[in-house]
């Protein structure tokens, strides 16, 4: 197992050790592979995730079976909803023993089907180069996912007397898409002659194929505003003339209009998800429609097309490029910036506390150009969306499953692929308190991340929601009780910031990025506040 | 509502029917019927589903099966150039004076007795569910004690899409 994660160039697995994985960790020691020692299994999923966005490469976590497995179901099914490239290796009882609910005994490939691209439970020593080989190609072709590998120790104990990994995969079942069709490519060029008012929705899709660059030389070469999905956040430059802000129904206002009354509207690596698109059916009503995904079965699931086209994102706008045609819609743009410009949401915040939108905004300005951004799930996940600013890096969050806690162990993960590049978690202090468990790993594992915690003492996401819908009538949103941060972060040897107002924000927030170590900063906001 | 029939041709692996049986449920379509049995090449496995639903429903399905790792082929059985069959065995409360009319119904369906006892008769009938519908509703007036049905297996027919796997 060892050796095929060495042949897959795999240089770090997160994860957490029991009996039934033994084998596998005491092999580790011998490679050159580094193990990261999470604190609970879910966080080993999210770091791997935290690698696999920032690296572009296969995640990889390990664990043991029963309660190591299925802690770790979260963090695949996270990984699952946002197409997210992971191998899950979980140790197994002996193969004599499965199905006798030994100790420690779990069916974890049956517990994760819904939510894995594939599974594995290995039962003969022989299938392993086999079955690693095809784990990593699934896990990276076509639309990315996470894959299970469920191993015997028994398994794990036996041993090869050659160990060859193959050169290629056999799958002759599994054959994604690359190419776009020529047809529906000539299709969709026409469409853009035609449009007067085109728009491209580009989703987190564009991030996975690796197409950031290829989509801003097409956007800028003939100047087709762009919005975005969540997971799409980062795809252009948030300040980029020709980019209009995230969609949905906690986007910006300009961005929904401008989706609304486009009369070409080409969804790119997107789900047209809820979240996004609240009436799929409507968006179809006054305009045409494409939309471009590798997963054909995105394609009419929520929304019929006019123009469908599968491939692979990066595939096809390198053939968008070599296509020759001419598009003239500069009265819609001059439309869009004038939307851009009038209908920005205007906030009152509360003077006597830290203003999570101005802050969000002013730590971004202050990051290296390249920094990673890791949001949270929450009232903050919305206010890092709105206000965030990209520049060259990404923007990260668990966006298709909204899991609580995914930013520390994600940016750990993020820190540790990326070790140049400045990392910052933003979380609330219902999520913080989530996987605050991993300052521990952070430690020591030296992972310098940055932690904001922004803190309002609710759950502040579903607070608002009781605030509408139920008139105020709180129920369970209440986190009194929890640690005071600066005791916390003395404990782990965490530099501590506390800001409880504007009036040093800026002041406090350099001397947070200041120096590549990990530091802890609470800021209270207004536990009042409001997304909306 | 459309009815469709599926052909599904998957690599013979352990859990493979719990794969598309699993899609189905959490995906909340509907599964009328679905048969499996290994083909000729032991490494495959042929699966018949009848699934209803409205045509993006259908449409998603297809997609969907087809996603599956272990799936090399799905395609739909239209009734014009396919076949379909389904067996049925049905007890039937008969007493020695009320076997002359049962067995008369089963002759002329070209259904077979394969068992009789003092108060029952057992009936082996194959033929697609229309066939299968109205043996049933002829044997209205007698007390149906147990039924099995298979679920219809499915071929197209002649040479012209089979589908094959080289090595």
């Amino acid at each position: 197992m060892i050796k095929c994660l060495e042949a897959e160039g795999v240089d770090m697995v997160f994860g957490y050790p029991g009996v039934a994985i033994c084998p596998f960790y005491n092999s580790i020691l011998d490679s050159s592979i580094k193990s990261i020692l999470v604190r609970t299994e879910q966080n080993a999923a999210h770091a791997a995730s935290g690698l696999a966005r920032v690296r572009g490469t296969v995640g990889v976590c390990a664990v043991t079976s029963g309660p190591g497995a299925t802690n770790l179901l979260t963090g695949i099914a996270t990984a699952f909803a946002d197409s997210i490239p992971l191998v899950c290796i979980t140790g197994q009882v002996n193969s004599e023993l499965i199905g006798s609910d030994v100790f420690q005994e779990a069916d974890v490939t049956g517990a994760a089907e819904s939510f894995v691209k594939y599974s594995y439970l290995v039962r003969d020593v022989s299938e392993i180069p086999r079955v690693f080989k095809e784990a990593f190609h699934i896990a990276t072709t076509g639309r990315r996912g996470p894959v299970l590998i469920d191993v015997p120790i028994d398994v794990q104990n036996s041993s090869l007397s050659r160990f060859r990994y193959p050169e290629e995969v056999n799958l002759r079942t599994y054959k994604p898409t690359v190419k776009g069709h020529a047809v529906q490519i000539q299709k969709v060029m026409k469409e853009l002659e035609r449009a007067r008012r085109p728009i491209i929705c580009a989703g987190g899709g564009v991030l996975l194929s690796g197409a950031r660059q290829e989509l801003q030389d097409f956007v800028e070469k003939h100047r087709v505003p762009v919005v975005s999905t969540m997971m799409g956040i980062g795809v252009m430059p948030t300040r980029h003339p020709m980019y209009y802000g995230m969609v949905g129904n906690n986007g910006r206002p300009c961005a929904n209009r401008a989706m609304n009354e486009s009369d070409l509207l080409i969804m790119v690596g997107a789900r047209v998800a809820d979240r996004a698109v609240s009436q799929p059916d409507l968006i179809t009503e006054n305009k045409v429609l494409v939309h471009i995904d590798v997963d054909p079965a995105e394609i009419g699931k929520n929304v019929g097309p006019h123009i469908p086209l599968v491939g692979d994102i990066r595939h096809i706008f390198e053939d968008f490029a070599s296509q020759e045609f001419a598009c003239e819609h500069e009265d819609w743009i001059r439309t869009l910036d004038d939307y851009r410009t009038r209908m920005e949401p205007v906030r009152r915040p509360n003077p006597g506390y830290v203003d999570p939108a101005e802050f969000i905004r002013m730590l971004s300005e202050e990051m290296q150009e390249d920094g990673i951004y890791v949001a949270d799930v929450g009232q903050n996940q919305i206010w890092s969306c709105g206000y965030h600013i990209v520049r060259k890096g990404r923007f990260l969050t668990s966006g298709g499953m909204g899991t609580m806690g995914y930013s520390i162990p994600a940016a750990m993960g993020a820190k540790l692929a990326a070790p140049g590049r400045q990392v910052v978690a933003v979380c609330g202090d219902g999520s913080f308190q989530m996987s605050m468990m991993e300052l521990a790993s952070m430690r020591q594992h030296g992972a310098a991340v940055k932690i904001v915690v922004l803190k309002n003492n609710y759950l502040g996401m579903v607070r608002e929601f009781q605030h509408y819908t139920y008139q105020d009538h709180y129920s369970v949103v209440d986190l009194s009780g929890s640690p005071d941060l600066q005791k916390l972060a003395a404990a782990y040897d965490l530099p501590f910031i506390r800001l409880t107002d504007m009036s040093r924000a800026g002041d406090e927030i350099r001397r947070f990025l200041q120096e590549d170590t990990s530091m802890l900063m609470e800021c209270l906001i207004d536990p009042m506040d409001l997304v909306r | 509502m459309h009815k469709k029939v599926f052909q599904l041709l998957v690599d013979n692996t352990s859990g493979v029917l719990s794969r598309i049986s699993g899609l189905f449920s959490r995906r909340g379509y509907n599964i009328e019927s679905i048969t499996a049995g290994v083909t000729a090449d032991p490494r495959f496995t042929r699966i018949t589903i009848v699934a209803s639903g409205d045509d993006e429903i259908l449409d998603q399905i297809e997609k969907q099966v087809e996603k599956l790792v272990d799936v090399r082929d799905i395609r739909e059985l239209k009734p014009e150039n396919s076949v379909y069959r389904e067996l049925a065995l049905i007890k039937v409360a008969a007493t020695a004076a009320q076997r002359e009319g049962v067995i008369s119904v089963t002759d002329i369906f070209r259904a077979k007795i394969i068992d009789v006892c003092a108060e029952s008769l057992t009936i082996e009938l194959t033929g697609n569910q229309a066939k299968i519908e109205a043996f049933l509703s002829l044997l209205d007036g007698y007390e149906i004690l147990e039924l099995a049905r298979t679920g219809i297996a499915g071929l197209g027919r002649g040479v012209e899409n089979v589908v094959f796997f080289q090595d």
